[in-house]
């Protein structure tokens, strides 16, 4: 299962460049934002697209009531990450390892795959509900407050992924660099499941 | 009855005649030609010119930035002048920059702006200009478009033939109009011939951060120093400044210095009086002046006072300084890209003379002098002369260079810009002026590599050309495209105060260096408040300072109490915004000043001196969000005799 193997390696290996590059972007252009402002959601933290995004995003936002932007250390999502994508890393690369000197089963990248797609999957519903808090959890006192057509506050919420309009703000939110790589590494995982499979046959 | 009529009826036909005979040329307001015209200067909405062009402001002081070809102003930087719109000149920051050895002057006349040059090329980094009465020179920053720097010019008078600049921006310089006594002394005006002396100062800049300092002045004999270019390329290391009233006359001047049959352009080997003084030639002496430097980490600028400058006699240097006999009081003096020709604008004159770097250079080494003035060789006019452009038009003024081989020359009485050939000094081409032009500019005029695209006049007289506004009008300025054999008259546009000279630039050597914002964590304004924290009102005997911040939108603090009448208040407002575009003003009742606009990451203060019992407000004068209205305050004023306790507060 010698190329079963290296696909494998390197398939978990490209998550390392989620410690590099954002898994995530979310860009709000506007009239008064022909430059729009940015924010990139890296595993350890959100980062804005130039420097003072984050502080700008925010200071637009205190009008509609909602949060700033949280630091690293305001969610622990930002200190479990990256541990998780380290053992993860590690985990698929042992595999494939394994799988390449041939003392395990293609069947345990499949199982790689699966586990991790399942921790996505958690992932991007935590993101998910966050962005909902994020978007809706408005203070009551806030300077600006726009309801819906039915009288419920309207929210904020940018979407997880794609366009949505909010206010004079068109949102775009997207994938970014690290979030492509885990994606081809992912699916390099598979294809070594695939492959895998083959060479397995051949031998057996 | 009846003759009257007919000759009223004669006289109108006559009228007709003349009408439809008037030479508009072929810029006629009509047809075909006029809408390729607006195709060349239309810049449709959200898009960039392609040339910034920083025009002088004259009598306003300032320096004005437009765009080409479209042009549209774009913003007036302040300089020599108190700016009431921003509060330049009456913040405690910006006071400073327009202290001079007479003390705090409001306002001056600024007229000649020029590009920082590297190589002869124009680089982008800084932009000069002259103060014309109270002689002082002017660095203005094109990052922050702001001026940076003045320097006051002792034992100059009239500050004229500045602010021009050599080729790697060595030296700017600042040569006098007016001759005066040196050092100043209580004389009769009478003894002027032979006593008065004519100032030239080389201006060093630090090629790192542009700071200007006096490196020497040389005392020339008693002229008016009228305007003057570098040499460049194969003449670098001179300077060339044309001369009138050679006659040294004191009085009417109009007949008395139109007498001679040439004046000189004067020819200054600076590097052989920069050697000179390098190994300690040239005198020290007393003299007062002020430096005014502004600081972009503290926002503020401070104001030294000079006590000495060093001044080089001519005759100190054998072989530095000669003269060029040139026709009639010439005004301009304008060199070409190649560092060969030195034209010289006999303002009286029908021809316009054209003097040889290398024949002048040949001339000196075999010694044909024809005299001296006050020891300086004057060398003769056929040794020197390149050629003439014959009969070209009446009073020229000003010749700028489009890289190409080609000089365009203003000529304010017959109110045209001809273009003519360099070395054949063949006329190629005319165009009418609207009207009485003054100077010209073509981007990179003055350097090593014009971009010969655009041309502009500034014209003295603006009479018909707008919309009628009562007797006093702004100036205005035409554009024509010069990429063709034929000049094409593109825009009018209005100009702001007076323009002499502008300086024009390729946008991409410069836009992309705009600042947007001046980073929080980089001021090092000794008043700065960064965060509600550093917000506190501090009383210093009858000085209250209060340190305030302003972000969208409200002030911290916007209540205060405990100021009392006979107070000096100090408002100290940082702006922390750090988003591109979002100023804050600040405008207190009764100020006997101006406002403050406080851009981002920027921290100003203005003084107020609170006069009545009562509770007053202040507010935010620039439009910054859909809560500008709520962006203000009150200041409550007690009596002289109240004990009440200093307090403030924000959102209490
Ligand atoms: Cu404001």
């Amino acid at each position: 299962m010698k190329k079963a193997g290296v696909l494998m390696m390197l398939g978990s290996l490209l998550l390392l460049g989620l410690y590099s590059f954002p898994l995530w972007n979310i860009m709000l252009g506007a009239p008064q934002y022909p430059e729009p402002l940015g924010m990139n959601i890296h595993i350890t933290g959100i980062q804005g697209v130039s420097e003072f995004d984050i502080q700008n995003i925010d200071g637009l936002n205190h009008y509609i009531g909602m949060k700033t932007i949280p630091k690293p250390e305001e969610m622990w999502e930002f200190q479990t990450f990256p541990k998780v994508i380290g053992g993860m890393v590690a985990l698929g690369f042992i595999i494939g390892f394994l799988g390449f000197i041939g003392r395990i089963s293609y069947k345990w990248f499949l199982f790689w795959f699966i586990f991790m797609s399942v921790l996505g999957l958690l992932g991007m519903y935590d993101f998910n509900e966050w962005l909902l808090d994020y978007g809706s959890n408005l203070d009551p006192h806030a300077i600006i407050k726009v309801t819906n057509p039915d009288g419920t506050p309207m929210s904020y919420k940018p979407p997880l992924i794609g366009f949505k309009k909010l206010l004079n703000f068109d949102v775009t939110s997207l994938p970014h660099t690290g979030g492509y790589m885990m994606f081809v590494g992912m699916s390099m995982t598979i294809i070594a499941f695939f492959v895998g499979k083959k060479e397995w046959k051949a031998i057996h | 009855m009846k003759k009257l009529s007919y000759s009223i009826i004669a006289l109108l036909g006559f009228a007709m005649v003349l009408t439809s005979c008037n030479p508009k040329g072929d810029n006629s307001a009509n047809g075909a030609l006029s809408s390729s015209a607006a195709e060349k200067v239309y810049v449709a909405p959200g898009e960039h010119d392609s040339h910034y062009a920083f025009i002088s402001g004259g009598y306003s002081g300032n320096l004005t930035v437009y765009g080409l070809p479209s042009g549209r102003m774009f913003k007036e930087i302040p300089v020599f002048s108190q700016f009431p719109t921003n509060g330049y000149g009456y913040s405690e920051e910006t006071k400073p920059m327009l202290e001079t050895s007479y003390g705090f002057i409001p306002w001056d006349d600024s007229h000649h702006p020029d590009i920082s040059q590297t190589k002869g090329e124009l680089d982008g980094r800084w932009i000069f200009i002259n103060g014309n009465n109270t002689p002082r020179i002017a660095r203005v920053s094109l990052t922050t478009f702001e001026t940076e720097e003045i320097i006051e010019v002792p034992n100059s008078a009239g500050n004229h033939s500045s602010s021009f600049i050599t080729e790697n921006t060595e030296y700017v310089v600042a040569g006098t109009r007016f001759s005066v006594p040196i050092p100043q002394k209580d004389m009769s005006i009478k003894d002027y011939k032979g006593n008065f002396k004519g100032a030239l100062s080389f201006i060093s800049v630090d090629p790192e951060h542009g700071h200007m300092d006096i490196k020497f002045q040389v005392l020339m004999p008693g002229f008016n120093y009228d305007l003057s270019h570098p040499g460049r390329g194969k003449s670098h290391g001179w300077f060339f400044f044309t001369t009138y009233n050679t006659e040294e006359a004191n009085s009417l001047l109009e007949v008395n210095a139109s007498q001679n049959d040439k004046d000189f352009i004067a020819a200054i080997n600076w590097k052989k009086i920069e050697e000179y003084v390098n190994n300690g030639g040239g005198t020290m002496m007393p003299a007062d002046y002020a430096h005014n430097v502004y600081d972009e980490g503290t926002h503020t600028a401070t104001s030294t006072m000079k006590k000495e400058v060093r001044v080089v006699n001519p005759s100190e240097v054998p072989g530095a300084v000669y003269l060029l006999p040139t026709p009639k009081s010439p005004h301009g003096c304008d060199v070409d890209p190649s560092g060969e020709y030195i034209v010289g604008n006999g303002k009286l004159s029908a021809n316009l003379t054209v003097h040889s770097f290398t024949k002048m250079i040949d001339a000196i080494e075999n010694k044909k002098f024809d005299g001296d003035a006050y020891g300086i060789p004057i060398l003769n006019f056929e040794d020197v002369l390149a050629g003439s452009v014959e009969q070209p038009g009446l009073g020229p003024l000003h010749t700028e260079f489009d890289g190409k081989g080609n000089a365009y020359t203003t000529f304010f009485i017959s109110s045209e810009v001809v273009k003519w050939k360099l070395g054949t000094w063949e006329v190629i081409d005319r165009k009418p002026t609207y009207y009485s032009v003054g100077h010209l500019t073509i981007p990179g005029g003055n350097s090593a590599k014009p971009f010969g695209k655009y041309m502009f006049a500034m014209n003295k007289i603006t009479k018909d050309r707008y919309l009628p506004t009562g007797p006093e009008m702004e100036h205005s300025a035409q554009l024509y495209d010069i990429s063709g054999d034929k000049m094409e008259l593109l825009l009018d546009f209005p100009t702001h105060g007076e323009p002499h000279y502008a300086a024009a630039i390729p946008a991409e050597i410069i836009k992309k260096n705009s600042k947007k914002i001046y980073k929080l964590a980089e001021n090092e304004h000794p008043k700065k408040a960064l965060s509600d924290a550093d917000t506190k009102v501090v009383r210093d005997g009858k000085n209250v300072h209060i340190y305030m911040s302003m972000i969208r939108s409200h002030f911290s603090p916007d209540n205060i109490e405990g100021v009392k009448v006979g107070d000096k208040v100090f408002f100290h407002i940082t702006n922390l915004e750090q988003d591109f575009d979002v100023p804050h003003g600040f405008a207190m009742i009764g100020a006997n000043n101006a406002e403050l606009l406080i851009t981002p990451g920027q921290t100003r203060t203005l003084t107020w001196e609170p006069k009545k019992v009562g509770v007053w407000p202040f507010y935010c004068t620039d439009f910054c969000s859909a809560l500008h209205q709520e962006m203000q305050g009150y200041i409550r004023v007690s009596p002289a005799s109240s004990n009440l306790e200093l307090s403030w507060s924000l959102g209490e």
